[in-house]
């Protein structure tokens, strides 16, 4: 698509040049001249997510691990992907804004093929993904080369890849610059080493130099990407870091390392990363020694439990060495390429289909032409349409003339045909999902919902939502919308895109939640979208936001709904559960005085009429002790099934006498200000021990088992520790899983109990089954 | 000095408490006890009947011309998240009633409050915090367990002053009330038959005005002595004491019940209580109500009449046209001509006059000629 835009400058250029006297046809006929791609781009590195230099480091960041992601995945691999951002001016003054940079990203991939390097890394526009439908991250071939272009364009160096396909090989090592001029990369060094990943990526500080950053065992084949490159260096919105966490989020199955320059770019702080609310990073940095260690009385340490509320739950970083974890094992299902499907093209595509078969094919028939290149296009519909056309079925696909290939198109539109396959799309799934956000954000309420597969312009697409609400969410902010496409965060244009769109136009004062007219919804909310599909509809070459089809945003709002609508039964649950147990506090309140009482006037058994009064008090406020499910009914012990895509955390400590809220409260109250009137606040400023409900299994056969994964307790108090113990009980298969502690490698974790279950209890969130806890 | 009788009961003597009636007493204070034990035993939700003190459960006897307490009752649950408090406050202070009566003591309303008033064990909450929340609690136990307030050992505190032509005896002492001095004789809060006996009489009405001011004036002008009555006051609405001596006087001499009060809603509905009883105390009206008390003055012609001067006036807000309007609706006022035309000529004016008006251009004029001249022209409102 991008190349149609190539004719643009050509004609500005003449228009141009009319006025001057002296030019003749030919003089400007001398001066037209092809354009090629890389200049053009090179020109407009805008249109590519190069506008600046903060978001010229994040978009080659973005390529490079976009295209990791693709390759590891349809490898199937696992992925394991390290991204290093070395300061290459760490003496620079510190009001210089911008800096010269070397991002090097390394993956387990299956490496690349030597003769490819060049194109791959060298040329514009060149790439597997482009002319096939099928659902990757990368679509178009413009990425890396294109960062390295911007690389080569601000500091004069060309890229650096080493690349080894074969498990016993050595690596290739390839230095290659592009030539703007032809689109084809120059190689400057090009030799074999031994030396993968690069050695000399360890020894950039104290957090690299442990002997499982980037060891070789790790990486039997792999590429790795070194780009130089002028830029700068701050967190906040639209940062690596944020597009890191978000796609940690989307990519549960990934692991990502990230060694980040060892200072910012000077500039003004901009607000903190999804994951970072609140108290200083630097809190995070200790709780991470025992990484292998499960054990229960380390959770109870108080300077991990310090730490924790901090970060990432699972997100872990130890000298400056930010590692987010796999938390599922399993890949995404293989996609399938599919064909286009006859509602899905244009008239002239067709026509040119058709002149392509014909050149394959000498002598091809229409007949077979439908049937082969389209999907959901049947012996018997192929000969349907031919007989529409009035040509039989042996007709030659070249004998066809352009008005029956009109009239052919407009059969098309008026044919009734299946829908396009879904096979070929991956989406994340409900329970990937919730995995994902409960790693990435400290929340107590989540929910997932999946749609079925959708349709535009011909093409399958699947919308997936998530939210994530209360916790350690800022609650006066308006949420916070996070979005992807095929798994890739997207960051900037927030406004121009469908999701955001899809945001505001639901209703999400039905769901309990404030809604500015025409706004986000306020409050501590984190809204998730994801689109899946063979070809995102993307607003510009720079895949920032995803155009706006009606049919995109209306699944978009309809998956909105169905976890709004979890959202707000479990609100308006919580608030009645919490009106019940204040009224049991009254009730309790005043039993006492009046056993005694009683018992003062006829000399009943005070003890006994206690007891026999709080018995009636608990059985008229039974409701405070009801679990909630999502649809607000009492879960019924046992029945792991009826609970969907939810998963409740909440919080476990006790409720603190008002006295003493300033003090042990007041860092998070003084950040939370007038968060003490709202109904919701006593659960977010107590510690969360969690409970993950279970997802039916059949929910999404192909992605099984998740790993095991605790989630720290944030003031790290016992019920955590036995959220770890308790992981060993049965581990029912595929069911959900509860965070974990620390950075531990996932596989060395028990299994979770996919049964933690929280109730509120007199006003107290109390863990069931553990009653001595409390 | 508690004491107390149902009416059919004859005067006890002077001071001691009636083992008697205190047995019945406690009895219906264990029953109330055993009841909420009882229903919470058997799984029931403990209950209080309370008889409702209301408008709605408040009925004009026309024949007896008083307000009587319906059969109405509203129950009191503990489990009932508006009641709870007052559930665990109605049992709090029967078992300080139960202490009391085992002590032989009296307390009075604040005593009691005071002696109910803690905080609750494990909370900052006080199980009463000021004496309005109490007061009431021991008007629905006297209600619900039927018996007087004196039968369970409560005394009010005293207001309002007696001076005239009469002698008593208080708790064996004798009293003349010609000899008061200008205080006059507090009227104390319990004067059943057993505490307040008259001996001599020589008063032919009593005069009863609405505040203590008035009364001064009046006993300072020897009104009493002068006209041969016996001066009361009740300090605005008269307490359950005074209310229950004036009806002693008027049914046990007698005596008519004359009433000065002023001129506005709430002197109509003083009158009004005196004279037919109160909707929270309906349940007490029968020993009371004097419906044959009368009503002198202020009385809204007056100021015509009495060539008063416009500083008398005060002018009615809208709360005191609603009122009044309300007032005129008694059903004892309602077919009363001269009630309705009095509060229409009110209504008309648009002012209110106080009784201390009257003397206004004259200290002594209400005193001296007013009402001298009102008696004799028997010009009241009945």
């Amino acid at each position: 698509m991008s190349t149609l835009a190539l004719d643009a400058p050509t004609r500005n250029e003449m228009s141009k040049k009319t006025s001057a006297p002296k030019v003749t046809a030919e003089t400007m006929a001398a001066k037209q001249r092809d354009i090629s791609v890389s200049e053009f781009f090179a020109k407009n590195r805008h249109l590519l997510g190069f506008d600046n230099p903060r978001k010229a480091l994040l978009t080659t960041v973005k390529e490079a691990v976009d295209n990791s992601l693709d390759a590891c995945e349809e490898a199937g691999i696992l992925p394991d992907i390290t991204v290093v951002i070395e300061d290459l001016q760490p003496e620079r003054a510190a009001s210089v804004k911008s800096s010269r940079y070397r991002i090097t990203v390394v993956d387990n991939g299956p490496g690349i093929v030597r003769k490819q390097v060049e194109n791959i890394f060298g040329r514009l526009l060149y790439g597997s993904k482009f002319h096939r439908l099928k659902m990757s991250r990368g679509q178009q071939g413009i990425g890396i080369s294109a960062a390295g272009m911007y690389g080569l364009i601000t500091t004069g160096k060309p890229m650096v890849i080493h690349t080894k396909p074969k498990t016993n090989q050595a690596a290739h090592h390839i230095e290659l610059a592009m030539n703007t001029k032809t689109n084809r990369a120059e190689v400057t060094v090009d030799d074999e080493t031994d030396d993968f990943p690069p050695g000399r990526l360890s020894g950039l500080g104290k957090g690299t130099r442990v002997e499982t950053f980037l060891a070789t065992r790790d990486y039997p084949t792999g590429t790795s990407v070194s780009i130089e490159l002028e830029g700068r260096y701050q967190k906040g919105r639209g940062s690596v870091d944020e597009f890191l966490d978000l796609t940690a989020i989307a990519n549960p199955h990934a692991k990502i390392t990230f060694v980040p320059p060892t200072r910012e770019s000077a500039a003004e702080e901009e607000d903190v990363p999804l994951l970072k609310q609140g108290k200083g990073a630097k809190d995070k940095v200790d709780d991470t020694d025992d990484e292998q260690t499960p054990d229960p009385r380390s959770l109870a340490d108080p300077s991990l439990t310090q730490a924790a509320p901090t970060g990432p739950t699972v997100t872990t970083e130890q000298d400056g060495v930010i590692v987010f974890p796999r938390a599922v094992d399993e890949l995404p299902p293989e996609t399938k390429e599919i064909q286009p499907h006859p509602k899905g093209i244009e008239l002239g595509i067709l026509l040119q289909m058709l002149k392509d078969y014909e050149l394959e094919n000498k002598g091809g028939t229409l007949y077979t032409f439908l049937q082969e290149k389209f999907c959901r296009v049947s012996a018997a519909t192929a000969s349907g349409f031919c007989e529409k056309i009035g040509v039989t079925s042996r007709t030659k696909a070249g004998d066809i003339e352009p008005p029956q290939v009109e009239k052919l198109f407009q059969e098309f539109q008026e044919a009734k045909l299946a829908p396009p396959p879904t096979d070929c799309l991956a989406p994340i799934g409900v329970r990937q999902l919730l995995a994902g956000m409960l790693k990435g954000v400290r929340a107590e309420f989540y929910a997932a919902s999946s749609r079925d597969a959708a349709i535009y312009r011909g093409r399958p697409f699947q919308i997936e939502a998530a939210i994530a609400f209360g916790g350690d969410l800022p609650s006066e902010d308006s949420a916070r919308v996070i979005r992807f496409a095929n798994r890739v965060p997207l960051l900037f244009q927030q406004s121009a895109c469908s999701s955001f769109k899809a945001v505001t136009e639901t209703a999400w004062k039905n769901y309990s939640l404030q809604q500015p007219r025409g706004s986000l919804p306020l409050g501590p909310l984190v809204i998730m979208l994801h689109m899946a599909s063979v070809w995102v509809p993307f607003t510009s070459e720079s895949k920032e936001a995803i155009a706006d089809y009606d049919e995109i945003r209306k699944e978009m709002k309809l998956a909105l709904m169905e976890c709004g609508r979890k959202l707000g039964t479990y609100l308006r649950k919580r608030l009645k559960m919490k009106r019940e147990a204040e009224r049991r506090d009254v009730f309790e309140r005043y039993i006492g005085e009046i056993a005694q009482a009683v018992s003062a006037i006829n000399g009943t058994d005070a003890k006994k009429l206690y007891e026999a009064l709080q018995a009636q008090a608990r059985r008229h406020t039974a409701i405070a002790d009801l679990q909630l499910d999502e649809d607000g009914k009492a879960i019924k012990d046992d029945d792991p099934a009826d609970q969907d895509g939810v998963i409740i955390v909440q919080g476990a400590s006790k409720e603190e006498p008002p006295s003493n809220e300033p003090e042990s409260q007041a860092r998070i109250s003084s950040a939370r200000g007038k968060r003490d009137a709202d109904p919701f606040a006593q659960s977010k400023a107590e510690a969360a021990a969690l409970k993950v409900s279970s997802i039916r299994d059949d929910e999404q056969p192909e992605l099984i088992d998740t790993k095991p994964v605790k989630r720290l307790n944030k003031k790290g108090e016992k019920p955590k520790a036995t959220t770890a113990t308790k992981a060993e009980k049965p581990a029912k298969t595929t069911k959900a899983k509860s965070p974990e502690p620390a950075p531990s490698p996932p596989a060395s974790k028990p299994a979770a109990s996919s049964k933690l279950r929280m109730r509120l209890v007199n006003g107290k969130l109390e863990r069931v089954d553990e009653p001595g806890l409390f | 000095m508690a004491k107390k009788t149902s009416k059919k009961e004859s005067p006890q003597r002077g001071s001691a408490l009636s083992k008697e009636r205190d047995e019945k007493t406690l009895k219906k204070l264990i029953d109330l006890a055993d009841e909420v034990a009882k229903k919470t035993f058997g799984g029931k939700d403990p209950r209080l009947e309370i008889p409702l003190r209301t408008k709605s459960n408040t009925i004009w006897e026309s024949k007896k011309r008083i307000l009587q307490m319906g059969d109405a009752t509203s129950d009191r649950e503990l489990f009932n998240l508006n009641q709870a408090k007052q559930f665990m406050q109605t049992m709090l202070h029967a078992s300080i009633i139960r202490g009391l009566i085992d002590e032989g003591k009296t307390h009075s309303l604040r005593g009691v409050y005071y002696k109910a008033k803690h905080t609750v064990s494990g909370t900052k909450e006080n199980t009463f915090e000021d004496q309005d929340e109490s007061d009431p609690i021991l008007e629905d136990l006297e209600v619900s367990l039927g018996v007087l307030r004196e039968e369970l050992h409560i005394f009010a505190s005293k207001r309002g002053d007696l001076v005239g032509n009469i002698t008593l005896v208080d708790k064996g002492d004798e009293i003349d009330c010609r000899r008061m001095g200008s205080g006059g004789y507090g009227i104390p809060s319990i004067v059943e038959p057993s505490v307040i006996q008259f001996k001599k009489c020589e008063a032919k009405f009593v005069l009863h005005v609405e505040k203590d001011t008035v009364w001064q004036r009046f006993n300072e002008d020897r009104f009493w002595e002068v006209n041969n009555c016996i001066l009361t006051h009740g300090g605005g609405q008269p307490p359950r004491g005074v209310r229950r001596l004036l009806q002693r006087l008027n049914q046990e001499l007698k005596l008519p019940i004359i009433c000065l009060l002023d001129c506005d809603p709430w002197g109509h509905y003083i009158y009004s209580v005196i004279k037919q009883g109160s909707i929270s105390l309906a349940f007490e009206s029968s020993r009371l109500a004097i419906p044959d008390a009368k009503f002198l003055g202020v009385r809204a012609k007056d100021y015509k009449e009495c060539d008063l001067s416009d500083a008398v006036k005060i002018d009615m807000n809208d709360n005191d046209v609603k009122r009044a309007k309300e007032i005129a609706a008694y059903p004892w006022f309602e077919g009363h001509k001269g009630w309705q035309r009095e509060i229409n000529t009110m209504l008309s004016n648009g002012f209110k006059m106080e009784v201390e008006a009257l003397a206004n251009e004259h200290t002594s004029y209400v005193t001296e000629e007013y009402v001298p001249q009102r008696l004799k022209a028997r010009d009241w409102l009945e």
